[in-house]
């Protein structure tokens, strides 16, 4: 009666039970292999009602398919879920397939300054405890961080030392302190950083960052930027206290000290020779340019007076006939051999320069 | 990075087309004719991988030796390490089956049936393939409901099958549904062909894995011949005088014990001393 009827109920409840899973079941004889990370299911099965030597018809692949899927599925609504915005999400553990990569493994890092120092100094990171006795407190407190063992920000009292100055705020004096510590730390981080990605920008031109440069970087920058113009800095001109920089001509070449036996006899007996001589040695070419150069000279100097005096008497014509035709009476010594040729070098924009119509015969000597 | 051949036909477009569509936000589609042949030459396809900064491809062309031929390949540091060539017999495109399409860029759910997959290194290495082919970009959490479709690949009489079915979540009185499945994507009969496989050695190196990657060893925890898992768990220092224990009711001292075993107590202290 009501006991049959509660059997009848049981019953049916575990047929009803049997009946829901069964929509979910799937047979198979070996268990499919999963990858939930990729949502992957390898099924290997031989695939037995559809070896014939034809292709398989549709509903049978279709039926596979919906075997494996249903399995699948089934793993899947297995992990754990949590709701994220009114939707629920499960969570996927990661991909066991290994499969290969795309770009190479990166390369490891170069050494920061500090491990390069403690490896040549054969430092190792010793071991600390987590933990340190905290006397003010009595208890054990972590080493930094919240609620620190010896925690210097919060003292109430710093003894001015006897050194210092009297109206200097110590607290403040700390806090500036430890602001340095923490910016020459990241400064040196970013350089590590730096070196690490090997980005070393020269536009910068040798300026720093930061602005803290020292005088002989300063000196070199400056030097560097000046002669960065297109005529490589000759018409550059000095500020009033500038100096010229020490040692930016050209690098002199000197011989090595242990070298060829034979060039170094060759020398010394041509050295030895030119003093026997009674006659004094000429330099063609480097006499020639000497003599240029003072003239170029001698011609600007010129010019400048000619423009000065020409500005004070309004137009009038300077001394006239002393127009640069052949080399000025000159000294000895230097002159021989042949100079004639070369001293036809002054410039030839000088005639078109002059102002007014002034007869352009003058004392041109060819 | 799919690529059309000097001589691809109006099939093989298709099968890259529909492809595409199923990759959609993460592939490229080259719209011209490339003349080159991949299994010759391989300088034009590093180039392109280089420039587009993808490392999987695929190739079509047809001639009369290889109709309808698909070569599908992935690069290591911009240099090919795996193609394979495969033959397409029979085609049926998305446009042909016409169902409600899943949305883009979901992630697909694959399976491959069929003990051919792990019988031969091709058949291994084609798998792989695949796998790095289709599978989506690696996510830690997926919504449930937004599991759409299914690509199903069987290996059977040196042919493979690959279809793809649309999901449907049907009630089951629990809380796993039961799938219905909907053929939608393209269905593609292959045939394995021409096969460029890495050697061991750059397969191996293309697998290294930086160790900040490698899965974490868990401490204290072994396992003996039978499989027993043992633990080590180490406890602070425990007071047992002042340890929880069960109560037994029955063995609690009475009054009067105790006051004996005191006495005893002082007396034993008293002789000590």
């Amino acid at each position: 009666m009501e006991g049959q009827s509660v059997e009848e109920l049981l019953a049916k409840a575990e047929r009803d039970e049997a009946d829901k899973l069964q929509r979910i079941t799937v047979h198979k004889e070996l268990e499919l292999e999963f990858d939930l990370g990729n949502l992957l299911a390898s099924d290997r099965n031989p695939p037995t009602g559809l070896r014939r030597g034809e292709p398989p018809p549709e509903a049978e692949l279709r039926a596979l398919a919906r075997d494996n899927t249903q399995l699948l599925i089934n793993q899947l609504w297995q992990l754990p879920t949590e709701r994220v915005e009114e939707a629920l999400v499960a969570r996927l553990p990661e991909p066991t397939t290994r499969l290969p990569r795309e770009k190479p493994v990166p390369r490891p890092r170069p050494l920061t300054r500090w491990q390069q120092f403690a490896r040549l100094k054969g430092i190792r990171p010793k071991k600390k405890t987590n933990l340190v006795w905290d006397e003010v407190s009595g208890q054990w407190r972590r080493r930094w961080g919240y609620q620190r063992a010896r925690d210097d920000t919060k003292e109430w009292l710093i003894e001015v030392p006897g050194s210092a100055d009297p109206l200097e705020d110590q607290f403040a004096k700390r806090i500036q302190a430890k602001k340095e510590r923490v910016a020459k730390n990241e400064l040196n981080r970013l350089r590590n950083l730096a070196r690490a990605h090997k980005s070393r920008l020269p536009s910068s031109a040798g300026m720093h960052p930061t602005g803290h440069q020292s005088k002989q970087e300063l000196g070199r920058a400056l030097q560097v930027a000046r002669v960065s113009t297109a005529s490589v800095g000759r018409f550059q001109e000095r500020l009033p206290k500038e100096k010229a920089p020490r040692g930016s001509g050209k690098k002199r070449k000197f011989q090595p000290l242990f070298g060829d036996f034979a060039a170094e006899k060759k020398s010394q007996l041509e050295m030895l020779r030119l003093m026997n001589s009674k006659k004094p040695q000429l330099d063609v070419t480097r006499a020639a340019n000497k003599q240029m150069r003072e003239e170029d000279q001698e011609e600007a100097a010129k010019r400048r007076k000619m423009s000065q005096k020409g500005k004070r008497k309004g137009g009038r014509q300077g001394p006239g006939g002393r127009r640069k035709g052949g080399p000025p009476p000159s000294q000895g010594g230097k002159r021989k051999g042949g100079l004639g040729g070369k001293m036809n070098s002054g410039p030839p924009g000088w005639g078109g320069k002059r102002k007014g119509g002034q007869h352009q015969g003058g004392k041109k000597r060819k | 990075m799919l690529i059309k051949g000097g001589n691809a036909n109006s099939a093989v477009t298709q099968v890259l087309r529909d492809v595409y569509a199923l990759k959609k936000p993460y592939g490229v589609l080259y719209k011209k004719k490339n003349i080159t042949r991949p299994f010759e030459d391989q300088t034009s396809l590093e180039f392109f991988s280089k420039k587009s900064d993808c490392s999987l491809f695929m190739f079509g062309s047809h001639n009369k030796k290889r109709p309808n031929n698909l070569v599908i390949g992935r690069m290591y540091d911009y240099h090919v390490l795996d193609m394979i060539e495969l033959g397409i017999e029979k085609f049926v495109s998305l446009k042909d089956i016409k169902n409600s399409k899943c949305p883009e860029g979901t992630k697909p759910m694959l399976i491959f049936a069929g003990n051919d997959f792990d019988v031969t290194e091709d058949y291994r290495r084609l798998k792989s393939l695949l796998i790095d082919f289709f599978r989506g970009p690696t996510v830690s959490n997926i919504r449930l409901a937004g599991l759409e479709y299914v690509l199903h690949f069987t290996a059977l009489n040196g042919k493979i099958y690959f279809r793809s079915y649309k999901l449907l979540l049907k009630k089951s009185g629990c809380r796993t549904p039961r799938i219905e499945l909907e053929e939608m994507g393209p269905s593609l009969d292959l045939v394995l062909r021409r096969t460029h496989l890495a050697s061991d050695d750059l397969y191996k190196l293309s697998m290294k894995m930086p160790k900040a990657l490698k899965p974490k060893k868990k401490k204290n925890i072994s396992h003996d011949t039978f499989g027993t898992t043992y633990g080590r768990i180490h406890m602070q220092k425990q007071d047992l005088s002042k340890l929880q224990t069960r109560k037994m009711k029955g063995l609690k001292k009475r009054p009067v014990e105790r006051i004996t075993e005191d006495l005893e107590r002082k007396s034993k202290r008293i002789k000590k001393n």
